[in-house]
């Protein structure tokens, strides 16, 4: 059997986030997740702690671990410096290296942040551009955001000389020598390796699940908008 | 007493010549209030400060989504660093709470585990031929803002007082997570007593709120907003706040974090529109500002000047209650004037005083 605690090791923010964790509960008390769904990561350090092995492995291929929101509300409040929010990430992490996150309906997500988020970051540099939170896909955004969004080079033009367009200034076309060191960026680091395992496995998955065109735009839409999960 | 803790969390804030790094999210929802830090500190403030066309992301929300790899955006900052070395600066001053977590995660991250920086080093080297040496400070805008709050004060055209009654105009601060909860050392105030904006509200002329859930998150959650199946956490929690600072009545939230200042906004924009609850008087919203409108607002800006017209919440309430000037007709207009059309109404807005800010076609 693989050795999921020593991989996790290799993570460094798991060697901050875990060192004797006494099940205080106290990060379950202020956890945002913990408030909203069937969330512990008290439970989560504990099952981590024991180096069960099949137990890790149930948590690598489950929902659970997809649940935390990160905010590190539990880094400052534990009494043993411990971070479940450390932990979680090491754990997702580990979880797609190892093409396990689509065994879960909250991993199987990961592939739509690879889409719309991460292949923005390589598209514009940005994470985040106007033209992504497209209304339809976020009616929370409401008629301030659609009139934003329908007339995007006039009100940005208010504030920005440079909209879409490179130069100094708010939501400036990045220059494309920049771009290229990003994209370069991310292919020495493992960044792109990360992208392209994402996709392989979703593709995997989506075939395995009957979609037969692999992860294409209907699975991709699936997993962004279905939810089966009980909070 | 414990409530002065923050005193025990200060920092050295650098006093000229900033290298200025932007945000993903505040340029999105709030250039304005971009605009109005740069305006703040080199037109009002006599201060240096750069914008450098060619600094990108940090990749913080896709670091926080777990799709970009810890070695990847540690990559990024490090490039960061470098162009801000090559133009000859060396105070960083980053306008999000996520980005600021993710600067501060990994200057320590680096200290603590020195083969990190050196791994970074070599993938900066290996992908673009640079090599960077580390900011000699590193802060938030909004650290910025605080450092020079009396001097804002000293200019002040407007304060934060009801100018009818003159009592001080009650304010939420929301803090966002990032900024202290990951490392309390590098916030002004650490995580429990924060007082980064606190400071500025007092210096200004109102109050702060103190109410049971002021340090809870706003909800934002990475993954669980950006992927639809997952909002109601977001949403949830974003209540959860609403509902606990209602009872105590404040005039305004202001955030910290311009995701924070967008969820708290919009949030209570999706409330209304599923359950028919407001938060704030007469049937409306909380107005929630950045702290750079604020600022804005205190030295004599214009609201639209601002990008307040931006929010889902209208601000004119608060406007009326600070006695602030404005152009009714003005508020959604396009680049020089041009009218190109208003958003349709929303419940959030319906209360009963809404037809004074019908703009007039």
């Amino acid at each position: 059997m693989a050795k999921y605690f020593d991989m996790l090791m290799e993570d460094v923010r798991f060697r901050e986030g875990l060192h004797a964790c006494m099940n205080c509960g106290v990060c379950t008390g202020v956890c945002p997740a913990a408030e909203f769904y069937n969330y512990d990561p008290r439970q989560i350090v504990s099952i981590v702690q024991t180096r069960d092995e099949e137990a890790i492995e149930r948590l690598l291929k489950g929902d659970t671990i997809w649940f935390c929101g990160e905010c590190m509300s539990c880094r400052p409040r534990c009494p043993r410096g411990n971070t479940p929010g450390y932990v979680i990430q090491a754990l997702r992490t580990l979880s797609q290296k190892l093409g396990f996150f689509v065994e879960s309906e909250k991993g199987r997500q990961q592939l739509a942040l690879k889409r719309t988020i991460g292949e923005n970051i390589l598209r514009t540099g940005y994470c985040i551009v106007p033209k992504l939170v497209r209304p339809e896909l976020h009616p929370e955004q409401g008629p301030v955001w659609q009139w934003i969004y329908d007339h995007d080079r006039e009100v940005f033009a208010c504030f920005t000389p440079v909209y879409g367009r490179e130069g100094a200034g708010a939501l400036r076309r990045i220059d494309d020598e920049s771009l290229d060191e990003i994209r370069r960026i991310f292919d020495t680091s493992g960044g792109t390796e990360m992208f392209e395992t994402i996709e392989r496995h979703s593709d995997r998955k989506a075939r395995e699940m009957g979609y037969e065109q692999g992860a294409d735009d209907r699975y991709m839409m699936d997993v962004f908008q279905k939810n089966s999960v009980e909070p | 007493m414990k409530r002065n803790s923050w005193q025990d969390y200060q920092k050295q804030i650098a006093d000229d010549h900033y290298y200025y790094a932007r945000s993903c999210i505040r340029q999105n929802f709030f250039p304005g209030s971009e605009r109005a830090f740069i305006d703040i500190l080199t037109r009002d403030l006599g201060k240096d400060l750069l914008d450098d066309p060619k600094h990108s992301s940090c990749t913080g929300i896709g670091y926080h989504s777990d799709i970009v790899p810890l070695e990847t955006i540690m990559t990024v900052v490090a490039r960061q660093f470098s162009l801000m070395n090559e133009v000859g600066y060396e105070n960083f001053v980053t306008s999000c709470i996520t980005s600021f977590g993710i600067y501060t995660e990994i200057l320590a991250t680096w200290q603590e585990f020195p083969e990190t920086e050196e791994r970074t080093r070599e993938y900066l080297r290996k992908a673009t031929g640079r090599e960077f040496t580390k900011p000699a400070s590193l802060a938030h805008t909004s650290d910025i803002v605080f450092h020079f709050r009396d001097d804002i004060a000293a200019r002040a055209k407007r304060r934060l007082v009801n100018a009818a009654t003159g009592e001080p105009l009650r304010v939420v601060e929301h803090i966002g997570c990032h900024y202290a909860k990951i490392f309390p050392k590098s916030g002004i105030g650490g995580s429990e007593f924060p007082y980064v904006l606190a400071g500025m509200v007092e210096s200004w002329g109102g109050e702060c709120v103190d109410y049971p859930e002021r340090r809870h998150c706003c909800g934002f959650g990475f993954r669980n907003y950006l992927v639809q199946a997952n909002r109601g956490y977001s949403i949830a929690n974003s209540h959860k706040k609403l509902e606990s600072m209602a009872p105590y009545k404040p005039d305004f939230i202001v955030a910290n974090c311009p995701g924070c200042a967008m969820f708290l906004d919009k949030w209570q924009y999706t409330i209304a529109e599923m359950e028919g609850t407001t938060y704030g008087e007469n049937g409306h919203g909380i107005p929630v500002l950045t702290y750079e409108e604020m600022a804005g607002l205190v030295l004599g800006y214009d609201p639209w000047e601002l990008g307040m017209q931006m929010h889902q919440v209208d601000v004119e309430p608060l406007l009326d209650k600070m006695g602030v000037e404005y152009d009714p007709a003005a508020k959604y207009l396009g680049r020089n004037g041009k009218f190109i059309g208003k958003p349709d109404t929303a419940a959030v807005n319906c209360g009963q005083s809404e037809l004074l800010y019908d703009i007039k076609e």
